[in-house]
């Protein structure tokens, strides 16, 4: 049976892959070489729309995948077996958390977890800020690295921090409107 | 019942849009979950991210789980969960479906390169928001810097620094106790 088949393989998926959407695609280049179910040209494909569509990249991955397999009611399928050892764990982390929440054991481990949680996201956020404020080919053919500055990029995100620090707009529409002036000045 | 409809609505709005990883839905749900609704405070959404880092499965759900959990229990964290993933299930099987060369498109790619540069900023502005909350003290200050130079290089996986920082805090605080702080 497909579907359960789906269901386990991704549900697998979701227990093992740690850290975040990117960290099925190991999961998912081995299932396209053991099921043949999709190719690794699927994979590419797939990449490429669930970064360039919302939703997070592992739930869209898992959904392209079901679809591509089994229709909608196997991107159904593959989403839920996906999402599933989350609830699971995270529920049974919920319920601990909820009986310690007093002990010193549990207060101490957040004081040094707060920080590199914070770390961690502005970590994140320079990876993508790099990429995205600096054109590493055009530095490497001009060898001059204020030509790899990415002008457009740089005057947009000026905008958007005056209208998130003056006006307070809302993160939902600064989204809209950044992706309106993406089309408008072709970024 | 509204309570229900409300989880639900407000997850999935998150959800819709969420372009990019699980650390993109973070500006949203500080305006939507922590500033709006009061569902949880910065300090909580900060220790959902860190948990939800080293434990499996994607962030942006095991986050939705934890803030459904703590209003309405285990049905709740189900109920969020699928406000998250909902968006994300109706686009792609519409985009699988009909538009397959859709990530091709020039206007998709503009687009996109335009929110790129918006979930940046708000990702910066968020982690300074957070800065404020939790890099008080000099041992805090320098989980933080170690962390980011680490993780920005990636010399040690996310899993690894998360248990670290735990162990390093149980330290300070021992320390701290000894003192008789």
């Amino acid at each position: 049976m497909i579907l359960l088949d789906l269901l386990w393989k991704f549900f697998q998926i979701g227990l093992f892959a740690v850290g975040g959407g990117l960290a099925t695609l190991p999961f998912l280049y081995e299932m396209s070489e053991t099921t043949k179910w999709f190719s690794t040209t699927d994979i590419t494909n797939m990449i490429a729309i669930s970064q360039s569509t919302p939703g997070p990249i592992g739930v869209n991955m898992a959904t392209y995948v079901g679809f591509l397999v089994e229709g909608v009611g196997g991107a159904v399928v593959a989403t839920t077996g996906l999402v599933l050892p989350s609830i699971l764990v995270i529920v049974a982390v919920s319920h601990m958390l909820e009986r310690f929440k007093e002990s010193q054991v549990v207060q101490a481990i957040f004081l040094g977890l707060r920080p590199a949680s914070a770390g961690l996201i502005l970590a994140s956020g320079l990876s993508v800020a790099t990429i995205t404020f600096f054109n590493e080919t055009v530095y490497q053919t001009t060898g001059n690295w204020i030509s790899g500055l990415n002008v457009k990029a740089i005057v947009l995100a000026a905008g958007i921090v005056f209208l998130s620090r003056k006006k307070k707009v809302h993160p939902i529409l600064m989204i809209v409107i950044a992706a309106a002036l993406g089309i408008v000045f072709q970024f | 019942m509204k309570e229900w409809i409300q989880l639900f609505g407000t997850f999935a709005k998150i959800g819709a849009f969420t372009f990019g990883g699980g650390y993109a839905m973070l500006p949203m749900l500080q305006r939507e979950i922590v500033e709006h609704k009061q569902w949880a405070t910065e300090e909580e959404l900060m220790d959902y991210f860190a948990i939800g880092q080293c434990t499996p499965g994607v962030i942006a759900v095991n986050t939705a789980t934890f803030i459904g959990y703590k209003q309405k229990k285990m049905l709740g964290g189900v109920v969020a969960t699928a406000g998250v993933i909902a968006p994300s299930l109706l686009i792609i099987v519409l985009l699988a479906a009909f538009l397959s060369n859709f990530s091709s498109n020039p206007y998709v790619i503009s687009a996109f390169n335009g929110i790129q540069v918006c979930v940046c900023v708000q990702i910066m502005e968020a982690v300074w928001g957070m800065m404020k909350k939790s890099v008080s003290t000099r041992s805090t200050m320098g989980i933080f810097v170690v962390v980011v130079f680490l993780s920005y290089f990636s010399l040690a996986s996310p899993v690894l620094l998360v248990i670290a920082a735990g162990l390093v805090g149980i330290v300070i605080s021992g320390i701290q106790r000894k003192r008789g702080v």
